[in-house]
């Protein structure tokens, strides 16, 4: 009896430990959420009730019933759909400082087999921080070398990375940069340019041995020919060189994005650019090739000290303006519940609110070809979407209510629980 | 006689120069004075740096610039407790107690950060040593009176003294796992405070002792001592890097045994966990509005942290120890909105009066007050909405910072030898700023500029 008594009090006490550092269950529910004002990006505001069923927005109109749905009352409220982030490191890594707990960059120059939705941490405490703030989706990245991984892109919702995949996978390429990398580059001009022109002839002979891999890919396929030798590497590059997936090219000063976007021509590849930050200055050549940009921090530092202090936060409202598609990335870990700021920042200095909105919702859908699932609220896309009292850009609001592939979401983070233990504190015992 | 006359006359231009100051009228603001309420269509006077009336209607004495603020919001210039700016080194790492050092010794006025985080509203910041050793370097106030070119310009005269201290990973990853002294643990931690006290205690009496004739033989004279007893007089306020509540509490137990109460914890992720006891101590607490997760130590960290302390009556501050969040800090503290429900106020005091107060200067800055200096911000919007775009930074009455006149380039240090641009790109994750130096000697084998992010290796 006293073993069951000591049992029952040790689980008790267990529980109440964890649950400072667990978030509740997101259910998967039928619900109807009424009279909210619905920003549906792809179509204007309007005042409707919205259906959520089987994990997707089912129907959006007026006066909706159903006998078998709870219904929240949203009128006064907002809801968009759920924030994408184009760009993260959201579930490689858990604690900067540790290395062993980072997963993004594996050994190696030339390794674009490995998939970032394998080393996706569904329980990372990263994920409920950010899902709170209004983005259900991000593109997890590798990073490193040259091609250091095959990023995907997730929901913010499930128990393992499959269930959390989005359906879209991408190839990152770093491209080689020119010039000097800061002030302590302390490398002669001599050396740099000798660098740079390895560099190109580095990515130029990669192309080629993949475009030639391809080649042989095919006739094996067709006829009685040798098979290629087993080559991960090239096999992940397959789908790109034949135009099947989009390579993501990361590329930031004026040079080199030029660079970039005559090798891209010159290979026919199709492509988007990440990081941009010198997009500004080059904005009209980026508009003329039609590649999308997936661009950011906006709440960083100018890369060079001679540029003006606001250059990144116009960025992205600059490149919209010369007719570039704009997609706002944070490229953050922890943070990625900054994305609805750095699109402030940016909707701020020149792109606009609505635009804005566009940038970390139906432009990166689109940008990553799946846009008939997401990034707008529209009848038979995924339920990534949620509730809130006011402009989501705002610090202010509140967002009150949080859908993930149709699962309700609670609005619970280590942040939130932390805080909820630690307000009024239990005194203690004394000193 | 001539000559004296010019004596004087060099004399008079050399402090003048240090103490430059200006008058201005801001018309018809949204006047936001953080001590007395927000203020409608209200016009502040600034006259030879000071401000020297709030009201409506003022009118301008001859020959001061008026500048029309109708539709803007005008505030207090933002104070920064914790930053790294506008100095050209920042850790001594060289042993775990290094009182003497002091980075008003390589002010850097050259530094666009400067620039930069005034353009951000930013008109003070506290330039501080590193985390590397437990007792750091002395810290210097800066006022970001950028164009100046002599360092003691930029320099807040007359600001208190204050020194850096540091608890945890960094103290005991350089001390520690590298050097193999003294500290390696919290433990370690604790004993360097309490022999660092105990020496100078000792020296204390043995220079009380040979004045007094009691002992003949001259001590050494150190500067390390010297500093160490001005703490324990209370004539320096101590800055304490720090994350865990248990590293928080040693502290203050230690302090307390040298009768020490000057104090404000520096990042103090884990303060949420101990706020009553800091409020209790009488400690500041100067955060991050959200940076957690870089490190181990910052792990079980909360957004909240702000919140939290502000509600259990600790004097608290949001500071940027970066050159990047340096540059909005208006947004940072509005984050505490989302992150607690602060009060407009109460957001608002995190980044002015209340870090002015964790400096002892609030009888100059933090607030619009009539006497106070002339330190001004004037946003489009209000500062804590997401549009806010400062318009104006004002210091002693100049105006340093014009969104609509000043050029793009705002280098005064162009190197014409440079012929190949220097692109730093985005930084990767965040860390901690307070590592500078020492992590280039420890993984870079190269010497970092100040300005430079740190990559995480």
């Amino acid at each position: 009896m006293k073993r069951i008594i000591y049992i029952t009090a040790f689980l008790l006490v267990a529980t109440l430990t964890l649950s400072a550092q667990m978030v509740n269950k997101a259910k998967n529910v039928e619900v109807i959420l009424k009279g909210g004002t619905l920003h549906t990006v792809s179509n204007g505001n309007k005042v409707a009730d919205l259906h959520i069923k089987d994990g997707k927005i089912m129907a959006i109109g007026n006066n909706l019933s159903s006998s078998t749905a709870q219904t929240v009352n949203c009128s006064g409220k907002h809801i968009y759909p759920g924030m994408i982030d184009g760009g993260t490191r959201l579930g490689l890594a858990e604690i900067g400082a540790v290395s062993l707990t980072n997963d993004f960059n594996e050994l190696g120059d030339f390794i674009p087999h490995m998939k970032a939705l394998t080393a996706v941490n569904p329980n990372s405490v990263s994920i409920p921080v950010t899902r709170v703030n209004g983005v259900t989706t991000v593109l997890a990245m590798p990073a490193g070398g040259r091609f250091p991984g095959t990023s995907a892109l997730i929901n913010l919702v499930g128990y393992t990375p499959e269930q959390m995949f989005a359906g879209f996978e991408g190839v990152i390429m770093n491209y080689p940069s020119s010039g000097k990398r800061g002030r302590w580059d302390r490398r002669s001009e001599e050396d740099i340019k000798k660098d740079e022109e390895k560099a190109t002839k580095k990515i130029n002979d990669i192309w080629e041995k993949a475009v030639l891999y391809a080649k042989i890919d095919s006739a094996a396929n067709v006829g009685n020919q040798k098979r290629n030798d087993y080559n991960p590497q090239m096999d992940a590059l397959l789908p790109v060189v034949r135009g099947e997936a989009k390579l993501l090219i990361e590329v930031n000063k004026e040079n080199d994005i030029l660079s970039a976007l005559k090798w891209v021509k010159q290979k026919g590849i199709d492509a988007a650019l990440m990081g941009v930050s010198d997009g500004w200055k080059v904005a009209d050549k980026i508009a003329e090739s039609g590649i999308p940009v997936i661009c950011g921090p906006v709440l960083g530092l100018p890369s060079r000290a001679s540029d003006r202090y606001d250059v990144i936060y116009k960025n992205p409202g600059k490149m919209l303006a010369a007719g570039v598609k704009v997609a706002i990335r944070t490229r953050e870990t922890e943070n990625v519940r900054n994305l609805p700021f750095n699109a402030g920042f940016a909707a701020a200095y020149g792109m606009g609110t609505d635009e804005a909105l566009k940038a970390v919702t139906l432009t990166p859908a689109e940008i990553f070809g799946v846009a008939d699932m997401m990034g707008s609220l529209d009848e038979g896309k995924i339920a990534n979407l949620f509730v809130a009292d006011g402009d989501p850009f705002e610090p202010k609001t509140s967002i009150t209510h949080l859908y993930i592939s149709g699962r309700d979401v609670p609005m619970e983070s280590r942040h939130t629980l932390l805080y909820d233990e630690f307000l009024e504190r239990d005194p203690g015992l004394g000193k | 006689m001539k000559y004296i006359n010019l004596i004087i006359g060099l004399f008079l231009a050399v402090t003048m120069s240090a103490q430059e100051t200006g008058s201005v009228l801001i018309k018809n603001g949204t006047v936001i004075t953080i001590t007395d309420g927000v203020k409608e269509n209200t016009d502040v006077l600034i006259q030879n740096g000071k401000i020297k009336q709030i009201g409506e209607n003022l009118s301008a004495g001859n020959g001061i610039t008026e500048i029309d603020a109708t539709g803007q919001y005008v505030m207090p210039g933002i104070v920064d407790a914790h930053s790294h700016i506008g100095i050209s080194v920042v850790n001594e790492a060289t042993n775990p107690v290094t009182a003497e050092v002091f980075t008003g010794d390589c002010v850097d006025p050259y530094d666009i950060g400067v620039y930069r985080a005034l353009a951000g509203g930013t008109t003070v910041s506290h330039a501080m040593h590193g985390s590397a050793n437990a007792i750091g370097g002395q810290c210097e106030t800066l006022k970001h009176r950028f164009g100046v070119i002599d360092p003691e310009e930029m320099k807040m005269e007359g600001a208190p003294r204050t020194i850096k201290f540091a608890l945890g990973e960094n103290p005991m990853r350089v001390h520690g796992e590298r050097n193999n002294i003294t500290p390696r643990t919290r433990m370690g931690m604790e004993q360097v405070f309490r022999k660092a006290f105990a020496d100078a205690l000792v020296y204390k009496k043995d220079w009380a002792d040979y004045n007094s004739g009691k002992l003949k033989e001259l001590p050494e004279y150190s500067l390390r001592m010297e500093t160490l007893m001005d703490i324990m007089d209370g004539e320096i306020i101590i800055h304490c890097h720090s994350y865990r509540a248990d590293e928080i509490l040693m502290l203050m137990n230690v302090l307390e045994d040298y009768g020490v109460n000057k104090i404000c914890f520096q990042h103090v992720n884990e303060g949420f966990k101990v706020a009553p006891e800091l409020a209790a101590f009488g400690a500041g607490a100067s955060v991050f509005s959200d940076w957690w997760a870089y490190k181990f130590e910052v792990y079980y960290s909360t957004a909240y942290n702000a919140a939290i302390l502000t509600k259990n009556g600790v004097v608290t501050s949001i500071n940027s120890d970066d050159a990047g969040l340096i540059r909005h800090l208006y947004h940072e503290a509005a984050k505490t909105q989302k992150y607690g429900g602060l009060t407009d106020n109460e957001a608002l005091r995190l980044i002015t009066i209340n870090p002015a107060k964790q400096l002892g200067i609030e009888n100059r800055v933090g607030s619009l007050e009539v006497g106070k200096d002339g330190d001004v911000a004037i946003f489009s919007h209000h500062p804590l909405s997401i549009y806010a775009i400062n318009q104006k930074t004002i210091i002693d009455g100049i105006v340093r910072f014009d969104i609509d006149t000043q050029p793009d380039d705002m280098r005064i240090d162009i190197n014409p030898e440079e012929s190949i641009s220097s692109f730093m790109e985005n930084m990767e994750g965040h860390e901690d700023k307070c590592m500078q130096d020492v992590y280039s000697e420890l993984f870079l084998g190269e010497k970092h500029n100040h300005s430079h992010h740190n990559h995480q290796h």
